[in-house]
């Protein structure tokens, strides 16, 4: 054949249409934000009765809870279909990692299916968070030595 | 008895697919081509069924299409000599289910989205050779099953990119027997060879499988010295918008044009606006579209002679994730109309 890698890589950029860049932040910056602004309705919404340590730490359980219901329901996936990192980015991206493969996996079993995936797309992220706040840990107690 | 030429399998005394059967969900009913189909569902989990998950959904959908098929063919399973089918789970799961469930004998046969193709390939040559008088070959393919092993679970919000092709729920199901019969003539088989040009993007599937398609064509037009404009369409499986047009150019390129081609992904679904990004894949994609339209066609008489080239990627998620590039291969039918075998 008159082709080579080299050549079919081109070939193959030139074929491929890119993702429409504009249109997908654009759907990113709504959904992300109107994310954002539910969490500060909520958050006004407990300040009323809680001090804000604990207004913040209700607001992201009911985000989380709120990301739950709507993956059960199949609603977040629909909606990060065309959200992309609008959905990805808030703490309910993170919720829904964590709840779909839970949810998918059950047909295996409570512990082979449920306990045994349900980090799979989340345990990365708490891997290697775990690890730069251990770095930064050590970072942060040096710069107190010298200061 | 066949002719060998190069890597085609001409058969003097062709063998025919004397039946076929077409099976679908949601999204293929919704396609162009859903007239054609023996059997769609709405709700491809099958809950009247007591269908427990999604891998025995695709056997259930890969049984209705084997089932299907003998009724139109007006036998029973038990004059079946040999069963040959695969699909896209891990060990071929869903063909072993099904053929736990018709007890005919069987060999299961794995080549990705090329599937249909290989075993009609190993049908026809069984057939031909008289080693067996009736012979299944069929294969499937279940969006839900293939997601939740190759991608992620159905729930996860993901954005696919414009290159990524949809998995299609469907099966695909041909009943071959020996020259002679009433059918559909297989005149010649070629089974390709891998061809691997270094495309590392699982969700650019068209590219990866573009070089196994043109290089088989090639082979087969070698080896038989045909031309394409002797041929009605030109049917590849499934390279999508990216891959068929890939394939348009590397073909013009070795100076054999195909200004027949079209591409199952791109006919099984309304690409424009049935969210498919690229076009359909998966076994059951080429499979459905050779049942639900190529075959009747050539039944009719509305094609005449057409080939069919069912393309596959075969790579694994662990052989990705290693960084290893995409190995395609890509099997060749030539299929001519009724009565002319």
């Amino acid at each position: 054949m008159k082709l080579n890698r080299k050549s079919y890589a081109h070939m193959v950029a030139r074929a491929s249409p890119p993702s429409p860049a504009v249109r997908d932040c654009l759907w990113a910056f709504f959904v992300g934000g109107g994310i954002c602004l539910l969490g500060e309705v909520l958050r006004q919404l407990f300040l009323r009765w809680y001090d804000a340590t604990l207004a913040g730490t209700l607001t992201s359980i009911a985000l989380i809870f709120l990301s739950a219901v709507c993956t059960v329901l199949g609603w977040y996936q629909k909606l990060a279909a065309k959200a992309g990192a609008g959905t990805l980015v808030p703490i309910t991206g993170f919720a829904n990692s964590v709840v779909s493969p839970a949810v998918e996996f059950k047909a295996e079993g409570w512990v082979t299916g449920v306990g045994a995936r349900i980090f799979g797309i989340a345990g990365p992220v708490i891997a290697y968070g775990t690890a730069a706040s251990a770095v930064w840990g050590l970072f942060y107690w040096l710069l107190g030595k010298v200061g | 008895m066949a002719i060998r030429r190069q890597d085609t399998l001409l058969f003097e005394k062709p063998p025919v697919i004397a039946a076929w059967a077409a099976v679908g969900g949601k999204k293929e009913s919704e396609g162009p081509l859903a007239a054609g189909f023996d059997f769609l569902t709405q709700d491809a989990a099958f809950p009247d069924e007591a269908c427990a998950n999604w891998e025995q959904a695709e056997s259930l959908l890969q049984q209705k299409a084997a089932e299907l098929c003998l009724r139109k063919a007006g036998i029973s399973r038990k004059e079946v000599d040999l069963a040959l089918a695969g699909d896209l789970q891990a060990q071929c799961t869903a063909s072993n289910y099904t053929m736990r469930a018709l007890e005919i004998p069987f060999a299961g046969v794995y080549g990705a989205c090329s599937t249909m193709a290989e075993t009609l390939c190993l049908g026809a040559a069984l057939a031909a050779g008289g080693l067996v008088h009736q012979a299944l070959a069929l294969t499937s393919s279940h969006f839900c099953a293939a997601e939740r092993q190759f991608r992620t679970p159905l729930d996860y919000g993901a954005k696919r990119t414009p290159t990524a092709q949809w998995t299609a729920t469907a099966a695909g199901a041909c009943l071959l027997r020996g020259p002679g019969q009433t059918g559909v003539p297989v005149l010649s088989v070629t089974f390709g060879r891998v061809q691997d040009y270094a495309v590392r993007d699982i969700n650019n599937m068209g590219a990866a499988m573009m070089p196994a398609a043109a290089s088989t064509l090639l082979r087969f037009f070698s080896a038989t010295g045909a031309r394409p404009e002797q041929y009605d369409a030109i049917f590849t499986g499934d390279l999508g918008e990216v891959g068929s047009a890939l394939l348009q150019e590397q073909m013009a390129r070795e100076g054999v044009p195909l200004p027949n081609h079209r591409d199952c992904g791109c006919l099984l679904y309304d690409v424009a606006s049935q969210n498919v990004q690229a076009g359909g894949s998966g076994a059951g994609c080429s499979a459905a579209v050779l049942c639900s339209h190529i075959l009747p066609a050539l039944q009719a008489g509305q094609y005449r002679r057409v080939l069919f080239v069912a393309t596959g990627a075969l790579m694994s998620q662990t052989t990705y994730l290693q960084g290893e590039s995409i190995p395609g291969i890509a099997h060749c039918v030539e299929l001519t109309k009724e009565g002319t075998g």
